[in-house]
């Protein structure tokens, strides 16, 4: 590991002063620390921002709730409000990782973690996210985990996070601070498809500062998060589903709301699914449409063609389960 | 170089220290308190698990500096006397281990995890207070890997020392 500085910042805007090129933010340390480890990170600086103060979780007066970037990942699943009013999120982030991570990470760190494609955490592979220009092995190589939709010649990798995933169906807003001052990121809108420079995974500017993650009242409607992975836990998504159903007392579908995990370089809003549910009758000819609406994007990889029918049925089944 | 502030199994430590040093190599290395394991260094395999202000962490994915200011307990700290732990006792009695090496940080993860409560990602009904049943264990513990594959003796020592089953003893007794 390259030598580098730590300073832990006080405040949001001590945290932004000390920002330079070749500083990283650090929180919960579960993936800067490890990829330091393995040389893919090389910052000159750290500055610490796992204890500043933007650790709670409030309500917002028109009902909805702000959660602070520096929750731990276990105070958010385990939050009596989350678990009653946004359960689709506490199961995301109680899906996620193990318990001892779950206690370090923080949910700033969890939305920019990083991809876990393989070549990209090793230095001695060629990878256009790692080193721009260089080319990309997974696409020959081994993808069988990888992107199915949005993704590009030069990147297929996807993205990790679940709690991300609930986050994008629930239309979060995520609020950040930087030294061209303060703006607030729509998701899905703060992660970026690969296009010719994966290398940036967001939208945000470098030194910009997540400080808190608001979510609008959560929509009426029952909800889930599942989870298809290669072994029961501790283990990071093939293909998940974040979704909401509501269906109206005639059998029509009210609201919808439908995000996939391990599919995309960024957590995928099903936006053609829902399209084609709400106003339709609930139904499994209505599930399997919606999720034929979604998939016709797929361009799936020799490897991973698997995730198509994997995400069909996923779509198809959990909404059977919202459904009462 | 840094300065670092910690307090480790109730003894207060100052250090001057290579920023890049985990909490693990640390304890290991510097405070040579070896008990805490390196299994793989990222996080994968919990034998390097302790507990941080009380939460259990893997401290190899921790940076000691980041630690400035905390209380660290680890296996050696957890007894806190010349006796054991309850948990460690249950371990004994269940045999829950054959090589020993993931046992210092299966043992600091059961006594972090029963501290915490709440739902899991199995948990049915998300508003209860589980029953904490072997599934219940068996998620909860997913960080920590065994690789002897003690873990049917493992979720036994936890359900004795959590209380929720009989003590082996007294199911012999019955038997
Ligand atoms: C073994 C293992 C298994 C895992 N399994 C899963 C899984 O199944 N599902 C899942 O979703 N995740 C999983 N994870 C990933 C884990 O959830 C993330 O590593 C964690 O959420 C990152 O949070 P952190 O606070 O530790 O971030 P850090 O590692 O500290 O930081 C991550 C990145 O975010 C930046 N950053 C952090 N906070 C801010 C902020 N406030 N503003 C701007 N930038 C910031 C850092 O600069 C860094 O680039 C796993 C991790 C491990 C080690
Ligand atoms: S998929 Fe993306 S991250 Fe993986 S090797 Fe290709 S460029 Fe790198
Ligand atoms: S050594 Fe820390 S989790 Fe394996
Ligand atoms: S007892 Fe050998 S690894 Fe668990």
């Amino acid at each position: 590991m390259r030598p580098f500085d730590y300073v832990r910042a006080g405040d949001g805007r001590q945290a932004v002063g000390l920002h330079e090129p070749g500083t990283m933010y650090l929180a919960g340390g579960t993936n800067l620390v490890d990829l330091m480890r393995l040389g893919v990170a090389e910052p000159d600086r750290l500055v610490d921002v796992g204890r500043l103060p933007y650790d709670r979780i409030e309500p917002v007066p028109d009902g909805g709730v702000r959660i602070g970037a520096t929750v731990r990942n276990s105070d958010l699943g385990a939050h009596p409000d989350i678990r009653r009013r946004y359960p689709m999120l506490a199961r995301a982030v109680l899906s996620g990782a193990s318990g001892q991570v779950r206690n370090m990470a923080t949910v700033g760190g969890n939305l920019l973690q990083r991809t876990r494609c393989g070549y990209f955490q090793d230095v001695s592979k060629p990878c256009n996210k790692r080193a721009p220009g260089t080319g990309c092995p997974a696409i020959p190589g081994e993808h069988h985990n990888l992107a199915i939709v949005g993704h590009s010649d030069s990147c297929v990798a996807t993205h990790p996070s679940d709690m991300a995933v609930a986050l994008t169906a629930l239309d979060a807003r995520v609020h950040v601070t930087g030294t061209g001052g303060d703006r607030v990121v729509p998701m899905p809108g703060l992660h970026r498809l690969p296009g010719t420079d994966p290398q940036r995974d967001t939208v945000l500017e470098p030194g910009e500062l997540i400080t808190t993650v608001e979510l609008p009242a959560p929509p009426v409607g029952r909800s889930t998060y599942r989870k298809v992975r290669e072994r029961a836990s501790f283990a990071f998504a093939l293909v998940s589903i974040a979704a909401l159903l509501d269906i109206d007392s005639d059998g029509i579908v009210r609201e919808c709301r439908l995000a996939l995990g391990g599919v995309a370089h960024v957590p995928w809003r099903a936006a053609r699914a829902e399209d084609a549910l709400i106003g339709s009758v609930a139904g499994e000819e209505a599930y399997a449409a919606a999720a034929d609406a979604e998939l016709a994007l797929a361009r799936p990889l020799p490897r991973n063609a698997y995730k198509v029918a994997l995400a069909r049925n996923l779509i198809t089944s959990t909404l059977r389960e919202l459904a009462p | 170089m840094a300065f670092l502030t910690v307090q480790v199994n109730d003894v207060e430590h100052h250090l001057d220290l290579d920023t890049r040093t985990s909490l693990l190599d640390l304890l290991r290395e510097r405070l040579r308190l070896t008990g805490s394991k390196k299994g793989c260094d990222h996080g994968q395999c919990g034998s390097c698990t302790v507990l941080v202000d009380g939460r259990r962490v893997n401290s190899c994915l921790l940076l000691a500096v980041a630690c400035d200011g905390s209380q660290v307990t680890t296996v050696e700290g957890l007894a806190g006397g010349d006796g054991l732990h309850p948990v460690q006792e249950a371990f004994i009695e269940q045999d829950a281990f054959q090589c020993g090496y993931c046992t210092p940080g299966q043992l600091c993860s059961v006594v972090g995890m029963l501290d915490e409560g709440g739902p899991s990602a199995i948990t049915e009904d998300l508003s209860t207070e589980p029953v904490l049943d072997a599934a219940e264990i068996r998620e909860r513990m997913s960080g920590n890997l065994c690789r002897c594959g003690a873990y049917v003796n493992i979720v036994a020592a936890i359900e004795q020392a959590a209380g929720v089953a009989a003590p082996v003893a007294q199911a012999e007794a019955v038997r």
